[in-house]
């Protein structure tokens, strides 16, 4: 007798959870109400991402292609995994005449960075922020090593080196 | 004619792998089963696949540096991992972390449970055979990954706490997604009954399946919501309260029984508890500083830390030896899910191989946490 009973309580409430699914069928069918699927990459125009969505580490650079970067390495100290290469040198600043530090390449492995953001907080004049760009995607990892100082950028003026 | 047939059809015992790359496995886990026809007899859990020597590499990482690990421990609860490194940091440093921290800290913690409960429960579904489920479990996981994502810039490794404090403030439109998402899930957890739990067949699935009593869950260590199915209390969050948990009123869920479905229960009950202790919170969170000034190089004094928090799974601990250094000199991971695997073979025991997966499924296993 129970062999039956459960039969028909199985299939009584195998109905009731078709109820819940084929009420979505209908009402997403008609309305779209209740989806929240993103039509990726069909939508990779008009896609926004957060504006704290860490992507990739930038260097922020004005409109005169400056930076503020130092080169003072505190950026490389901090990276637990040594995906930033500071490489730096020095000359003679013409209005004082000491030697100062330049920035020649901010060099950042993104194959290797885990996104922890300990760079961009140790960073004293905030040259680094994150970059919400997450098309990664390339043949070969040693593209992922990316240069973050434009070509031919030099430093703001009025940062202490 | 009976006798005739069973010695003729009598098997010999045999292995079979199951895993390290079974979809049932929720990870690579590799399992090695000794079978009497399809009556599991052992299993022999094989670890070390994805053995990244986390706890190797704290040794000679700052500690604001091991808090970013953790994430990659437990991915489904690397929020509460995150606090226990802080919140081990802080005790030994005798930071005071204001109510606004503790009490962001505690929105998230429980954000994240859910997150990794509906997870859980579209997986199981899955599992038993209800592919549904799954989609159902990722859209809610989904709006409250939308949270994540506009407050800590991630989805999934948010990496959020840091030593006294936040990273960021919490985003201004925080408060209003929270509440549309704890809206919306109660809204979608009674149909989570409907679909699954009042499920007739997916009951007889899961009842008097993998049953352990709770002396043996005590004795095995099972901890978390594993342990809580056996009528074992052993919730962190009530036992030692950590930020904000000794303001909130909510209840431990405790079900008696044992088996899967008594696991699958507690797990849904904390989904409410857990949507009970935000909604307690949300509106509570004072204006503050949401970080408190530490040094740039933090070195704890000498000493042994503990610290222990509840992750999802169970009761997750940081163990760290510190010589003063900048580095800790031993530091050492508990994890929920290697105790908590390491009764299955109790569990198992002369049921079939369906049913092991069940019951892999509702002690909800994370492997790169039991490996570490
Ligand atoms: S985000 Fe972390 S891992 Fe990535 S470059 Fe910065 S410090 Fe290194
Ligand atoms: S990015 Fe910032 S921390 Fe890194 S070298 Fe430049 S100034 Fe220093």
């Amino acid at each position: 007798m129970s062999y039956f009973s459960d039969i028909i309580n199985g299939t009584k409430t195998l109905l009731t959870g078709m109820r819940v699914t084929g009420g979505y069928f209908f009402v997403n069918f008609f309305t779209k109400r209740d989806v929240i699927t993103q039509q990726y990459p069909n939508n990779i125009e008009t896609l926004e991402m957060f504006d704290r969505f860490k992507g990739e580490v930038i260097m922020l650079h004005n409109e005169n292609n400056e930076h503020r970067c130092d080169a003072c390495t505190l950026c490389e100290k901090a990276c637990p995994n040594g995906s930033i290469e500071i490489l730096g040198d020095k000359a003679k600043d013409p209005e004082t005449g000491k030697n100062k530090r330049f920035l020649v390449k901010h060099i950042y492995h993104l194959q290797m960075c885990t996104m922890c953001g300990l760079c961009i907080e140790a960073c004293p004049v905030n040259a680094i922020d994150w970059g919400q760009d997450f098309h990664h995607v390339e043949y070969d990892r040693s593209l992922l090593t990316k240069v973050l100082n434009k070509p031919g950028s030099k430093i703001m003026s009025g940062i202490k080196g | 004619m009976k006798e005739f047939l069973t010695d003729q059809l009598k098997t010999q015992e045999y292995f079979l792998n199951m895993g390290p790359q079974h979809p049932a496995t929720h990870g690579v886990l590799r399992l090695l089963l000794k079978l009497d026809g399809e009556i599991v007899r052992n299993v022999d859990m094989d670890l070390g696949y994805i053995h990244r020597s986390i706890e190797k590499m704290c040794e000679r990482a700052s500690y604001k540096q091991i808090i970013h690990l953790t994430d990659r421990l437990d991915y489904l609860s690397a929020h509460m991992n995150n606090e226990a490194v802080c919140l081990l940091a802080e005790k030994a440093l005798n930071i005071e972390v204001n109510d606004r921290i503790k009490i962001v800290r505690t929105i998230m913690d429980e954000l994240t449970r859910i997150s990794s409960h509906v997870l859980w429960w579209g997986v199981t579904g899955m599992d038993i055979g209800a592919i549904t489920t799954f989609m159902y479990g990722f859209r809610e996981r989904e709006l409250i990954n939308d949270i994540f994502e506009e407050t800590c810039g991630t989805r999934l490794t948010m990496n959020y706490n840091v030593i006294g404090g936040l990273r960021y403030d919490i985003h201004e439109n925080f408060v209003k997604r929270t509440k549309d998402v704890l809206k919306h899930l109660k809204k979608k957890l009674p149909e989570y009954d409907k679909l699954l739990t009042n499920n007739i067949i997916f009951q007889k699935r899961l009842m008097n399946v993998g049953v352990i009593s709770g002396e043996d869950a005590i004795a095995y260590g099972l901890n978390g919501p594993t342990a809580r199915g056996s009528g074992v209390s052993c919730d962190i969050r009530k036992t030692h309260p950590y930020s904000a948990y000794d303001m909130v009123d909510f209840e431990e869920a405790i079900f008696t029984e044992g088996d899967s479905f008594a696991r699958y229960k507690v797990r849904i009950k904390e989904m409410w508890e857990s949507i009970s202790i935000i909604e307690q919170l949300i509106d509570k969170i004072p204006n503050d500083e949401y970080k408190v000034k530490t040094k740039a190089v933090i070195k704890l004094p000498v000493g042994d830390y503990l610290q222990r928090v509840e992750a999802s799974r169970g009761d997750f601990g940081v163990y760290v030896k510190s010589n003063g250094q900048k580095f800790p000199e031993r530091l050492k991971f508990r994890s929920p899910g290697f105790a908590n695997l390491t009764a299955l073979n109790k569990m198992a025991y002369g049921l079939k191989i369906a049913d092991l997966v069940a019951i892999l499924s509702t002690i909800d296993v994370v492997v790169p946490d039991i490996d570490r």
